[in-house]
Formats: C-alpha cells, structure tokens, sequence
C-alpha cells in the first residue's frame, strides 16, 4: 500500500468518525438543554422570552462544536492539505 | 462540488480576482443600498404609510426591542453596528433560496471579516463607555492569573463566532447539492426551506452573540456583582424612576 492510498484511506475514516462521534454527543448534549428548557417553560411561561432566547444563544454555541466535526470532516474530504500534497508531488515526478 | 464560493472565479487580471464572493457581497450592498435609500427617500409621518416604509419600522423596532431587552441599556449605541450585521447576513442567508446565488456568508473570508469587526468593536465599545484603564482592568478580573485565559477567550469566540456562521451556511449549500444528487425532486423544496430557517436563526444568533459580547465589555465585572447584591435591585426593574438613578448612586460611591 503506497503513501496515496494510506491516505486516501485514512481522510475517509477520519471524515466518518469525525462526524460519527461529534453528531451524535452534540445531539444528547443538545437534547438535554432543550428538555430543561421545556422543564423551565412549563413551570414558568412568564419567563418565556428570556428563555427562548437564552436557549437560542445556546443550542447555537452546543451547535458550533458539532459544526466544527462538520467543518473538519468536509475540510478532510474536499480540501485535504496532506492529500493534495502527494498529489502534487506525485504529478511532478 | 466546492465547499465555498471563493473558487469560483468570474474575471482575474494581474494580483486581482473577481470571485463569486466579492460579486454577491457587491449584489447583496447593492440590494441593501439602493432598497433603503429608495425608502427613505419620501418618508411619512402621517397615519398611510408605504409598504417600505412599514418593513423597515418593523425591523428597527424589532431590532431596537432585542438589543433594549439582551443589554438593558438604550440601545440607540448599538443599533447602527448590530442592525446592520443583522440585515447584511440575513439578506445574504434568505437569498440563497434564489438559484444560481452563493450566499456570501458561506466563504470563510466574508464570516472571518464579520467576525473581526465584532472583535474590533467589542474593545471599542467597552473603552467608549468606561475608558481604557477600567477596560483593560476586566482582563486581571478574578485574579491577574487569569488573563492568558481571557485574551484566548477573546480571540477564540471570534474564530468560534466566524466558523460557526461559515460551517453553518457551508452545510446547507453542500446539502442541498447532495440531496440534489439523490433524490432530485421535491425533496431539495424541504432542505432549502430548512437552510432557510437555519439561515435566519444564525443571522439572529450572530448578532446577538456580538451584543452580549459587546454589553459584557461596556458594563465591569463590580457594577453587576454591586447590581446583584445590593436590594436596589429588587425594585430596579419595578420602576423607571430607580433605574435612572441606580448608576449615579453607583457613581458617586
């Protein structure tokens, strides 16, 4: 297996897992806050403004760590440093 | 398939490049622009008002309304920086339901730019309202230990405030595109109404993150632990008349 393949090989595995760890625990994280904040309107539907926007603001920054997963897993596939790498080394040989 | 519009390029001469980027950014200024100033520019103040002119009151009341509520301050400061972020990244997310149109919010240049003007305007503000020694003060707050920690603070919610609207934009293009190639009809309808939705609330996050970040710099770590422990607080919100005297007390102490 030549340094091509490996690393073909490994962004496509890394790309998965990425997404495939980060999706998932971003969303229990996501589902806990939202399930308090219901908790919190039930009991307190005066204060709903208030906490809808709070939970906006942070759904948003729980949002953002599963958007870096995103972000990374794209960045491996499409625009891969290492892989245009050897490419480009294998091009000028 | 190219997860930002920068790589598309229109024209490129000598060190310049006219990329998809730059056009829509250029096409979205001009919608703004030219919209506004064709609605500003006959004004009524009688009871019949034009259609125009009932958008824009509605959303700098809203805008207006927001800001008064998140930072308890007036928020004529705040309304020309936060408003216009608001309406330059919604305009770009809401226009992305147009074919052919990359929304500009999707390349990492144009949130990076977004970002470093809230990175700019936080410290600008907060010297504004309280000067520069008090300010620079906030950094040594709990104790002088701290202040690596909050520089870095500073700088990644800036980075996180750039990705987050990058990665989130980025998605429901390359979604959509996916989707486009799987199941090509219908389905693609419900994504971008989906991009839609997402667009608008990132709009809305952005600049309220860019507010909280801005109020937490214009009031000091002791004004709000005074708010909070002293029981002028509990009729602070009662009355109009308390509030306006509160920060003189403060003052003068």
């Amino acid at each position: 297996m030549n340094s091509v393949e490996l690393i073909g090989m490994i962004s496509i595995l890394t790309a998965g897992g990425t997404i495939g760890f980060g999706a998932p625990l971003t969303a229990i994280g996501e589902g806990i806050a939202i399930s308090r904040a219901m908790t919190a309107l039930a009991q307190q539907p005066d204060a709903a403004p208030t906490i809808t926007r709070t939970l906006f603001i942070a759904v948003a920054m729980i949002e953002s760590s599963a958007i870096y997963c995103f972000v990374v897993s794209m960045i491996l596939i499409f625009a891969n440093p290492f892989w245009n790498h050897v490419i480009q080394t294998a091009g000028g040989q | 398939m190219n997860i930002t519009p920068d790589t598309i390029v229109y024209w490129q001469s000598g060190g310049i490049t006219l990329h998809a980027t730059l056009v829509f950014t250029w096409l979205v200024m001009l919608i703004l622009v030219v919209g506004s100033w064709l609605i500003t520019r006959n004004l009524s103040t009688g009871t019949s008002l034009s259609r125009g002119q009932n958008l824009l009151e509605i959303l700098i009341d809203g805008i207006q309304s927001q800001i008064e509520e998140v930072t308890q301050q007036n928020p004529r400061r705040y309304l020309p920086f936060i408003g216009t972020l608001f309406l330059f990244i919604v305009t770009c997310n809401s226009l992305m339901i147009i074919p052919g149109f990359q929304p500009p919010t999707g390349s990492l240049s144009t949130t990076a730019a977004l970002a470093l003007c809230v990175f700019v305007a936080v410290p600008s503000f907060g010297i504004a309202s309280r000067g520069i020694k008090a300010y620079l003060n906030d950094y040594l707050q709990p104790s002088p230990f701290m202040l690596p920690f909050n520089v870095m603070g500073e700088v990644t919610r800036t980075v996180a405030l750039a990705i987050r609207l990058f990665g989130n934009m980025m998605s429901g293009t390359m979604i959509a595109a996916t989707v486009l190639a799987i199941a090509p009809f219908l389905f693609p309808i419900f994504m971008n109404v989906l991009g839609l939705l997402i667009g608008v609330i990132q709009a809305y996050i952005f600049s309220i993150l860019a507010l909280v970040f801005i109020a937490s710099a214009t009031r000091s770590h002791e004004e709000l632990l005074a708010a909070g422990a002293t029981p002028v607080e509990v009729t602070h919100t009662e009355s109009t008349h308390t509030k306006t005297t509160d920060p003189e007390d403060g003052d003068r102490s």
